[in-house]
């Protein structure tokens, strides 16, 4: 198959539409970010700096950011581990019941978030008697997490095969030494993009959050949820999004780095 | 002394003795024992889903067979099936369950319509450099926050909104909030996670198939159809289960652009708050876990499950 040239340059400007609708609404956060209008009416009236001001200086919003960023770090570095162990698990042994385990891992991201919600809500609060608190909302996060890990993860071991900790058995290392030499360094990348997405979908959950954060815990989008729809902090709110899809830049240019580096010829 | 000292032996490389150290013993062991070391690496995440989720679950589930005690609002673990048969039967349960199901489905079809031709152009057409910037301009939105993005719909589609300002001079209107509004945000919002798995699965198909596909007289369609789809059809299989799943569940975007509109997670998120009906709220949530069990035995079978 050859694509003409016109086939490749309508492929090419239906790649640029759709990436622009996708940032139409990026773009309309961004301006709104600067608008003086508080009900985001457009085009903007006017422009100021203020919500910017406001924004750097709203404690909420900051301690909104710390709580998020611990949540998501502990539930990514959980469910690493785990996702790691399952992954191994289930690629390098034949077991009855296997498929049942993979379904398990992809449950938790395949049925509705409210079905995981309120099911944690109800087995932390009646069947355990536990107070909600950030550690209920950190186990309810990892518990979805272990997908994104286990998915990069399995693959990786899938392409990988065994010819190299087989030859490092036969030179004599322990099973450990294997690990930590030869099969971790080559799942390191696959690490990385699992451990992103994870901290990534952990960082913006609201819904599970919703029904698992005790009274104190306000992760960024509890705080958003419960500023979204106040005239004087919507504008703010928007200078948040705007600040993390900025940051978000860094991140996923390394993991694009290290895939690249990676890469198999296509 | 003239005498040659014999070949040194000690020169050569050894594998040095190993020392028995408990590290090693334990090491040996588990070589000999493959069902032993399967049921280590498995034991911890098992116990975590297993007992934070599989537990959960069956609880929810169980609940959903209780009822509520109409003066003390607590929970009576008087064995009932009149809230299953209240949500089989009640009309407001069935209209909501084909709106919802109906939503999930469109927002689902626009978005594997919408993802095929881009992923397509960043794993196939795109340079390396390109295809490298394409795969951050599509993840980078991942990261603006949902509700930011639901509200800027919002915005976007408001009588004074960008929208209205755009398709007016040309006699058009913004469709406002509603079902159509709900659509088009949850398709947004979901999007980059049914591009991702296509694009991944488009890039696991060598150019060479295609080569020898156009080679063979295959022309663009025909190569697309019976070389390209068959391939990638468990990677939209697996989009489709986020955007599916994702959409069905779904109540915030509802509420912050579907105008007066109730899909079953409202339904559930009332029953659970307002209403303090845990019973009945785990009764509905088992509509979405149906159809999503169902659905994930009929991809089954495609490997899609593989490729999420």
């Amino acid at each position: 198959m050859r694509l003409s040239r016109p086939a490749r340059a309508i492929l090419a400007g239906i790649t640029a539409l759709i990436l622009l609708v996708i940032y139409l609404p990026l773009m309309v956060v961004l301006v709104n970010s600067f608008s003086t209008s508080t009900s985001l009416t457009w085009p903007p009236p006017g422009l100021t700096l203020e919500w910017w001001g406001k924004a750097f200086r709203s404690e909420g919003a900051l301690d909104a950011v710390v709580t998020s960023v611990q949540i998501a770090l502990i539930a990514t570095i959980v469910s690493l581990v785990l996702g790691t162990l399952i992954s191994l698990a289930l690629q390098r042994f034949e077991f009855f019941g296997r498929d049942a385990v993979s379904l398990l891992v992809i449950l938790p991201i395949a049925l509705p978030g409210i079905i995981t919600g309120i099911a944690l809500n109800n087995a932390f609060r009646t069947i355990l008697g536990l107070q909600l608190s950030i550690a209920t909302v950190i186990v309810a996060h990892a518990t979805f997490c272990i997908v994104t890990v286990f998915n990069n993860v399995i693959a990786r071991l899938r392409r990988l095969g065994t010819n190299f900790e087989d030859a490092s058995a036969d030179l004599g290392a322990g099973l450990w030494t294997t690990f930590r030499l030869v099969t971790f360094p080559q799942l390191r990348s696959a690490l990385l993009a699992g451990g992103l997405l994870a901290f990534a979908l952990s960082f913006d959950e609201i819904i599970v959050t919703t029904f698992t954060a005790g009274a104190g815990v306000k992760t960024l989008p509890l705080w958003i949820l419960d500023n979204l729809f106040r005239p004087n902090q919507a504008p703010v709110v928007n200078v948040i999004a705007v600040v993390l899809v900025l940051v978000s830049i860094v991140p996923i240019y390394i993991a694009q780095r290290l895939a690249g580096a990676e890469k198999v010829p296509r | 002394m003239t005498v040659d000292a014999p070949a040194q032996p000690e020169l050569r490389a050894v594998v040095p003795p190993h020392r028995d150290t408990i590290a090693r013993r334990g090491s040996v062991l588990l070589s000999k024992h493959p069902r032993l070391r399967l049921t280590l690496l498995l034991s911890a995440p098992l116990f975590w889903l297993g007992l934070v989720y599989i537990a959960a679950l069956a609880a929810l589930l169980i609940t959903a067979l209780w009822t509520v005690d109409t003066f003390t609002g607590t929970i009576s673990q008087t064995w009932t099936l009149d809230n299953i048969i209240t949500v089989l039967t009640g009309s407001l349960y069935q209209t909501v369950t084909v709106r919802t199901v109906g939503v999930a489905v469109l927002v689902t079809v626009i978005d594997i319509a919408v993802a095929l031709p881009i992923a397509f152009y960043m794993a196939k057409v795109a340079s390396p450099r390109w295809q490298r910037i394409l795969v951050i301009a599509v993840l980078m939105p991942l990261w603006a926050s949902y509700l930011v993005k639901a509200y800027a719909w919002r915005s976007v589609l408001s009588q004074d909104g960008i929208y209205e300002w755009l398709v007016a001079p040309f006699g058009g209107h913004t469709p406002g909030y509603g079902l159509p509004a709900t659509i088009i945000t949850l398709s947004y919002l979901w999007l980059p996670y049914v591009i991702l798995p296509i694009y991944a699965g488009l890039e696991r198909v060598p150019d060479s198939l295609l080569e020898a596909s156009g080679d063979l007289g295959g022309k663009t369609g025909a190569t697309l159809r019976l070389v390209v789809l068959p391939m990638i059809w468990p990677a939209i299989i697996a989009g489709s289960i986020f955007s599916f799943s994702l959409s069905l569940g779904d109540y915030i975007t509802v509420n912050i652009v579907g105008g007066a509109n109730q899909m079953l997670g409202n339904l559930v998120y009332t029953n659970v708050g307002a209403a303090n009906n845990l019973p009945l709220a785990a009764a509905i949530a088992l509509i979405p876990i149906v159809i999503i069990f169902g659905y994930l035995a009929v991809v089954r079978r495609t490997g899609a499950l593989e490729n999420l």
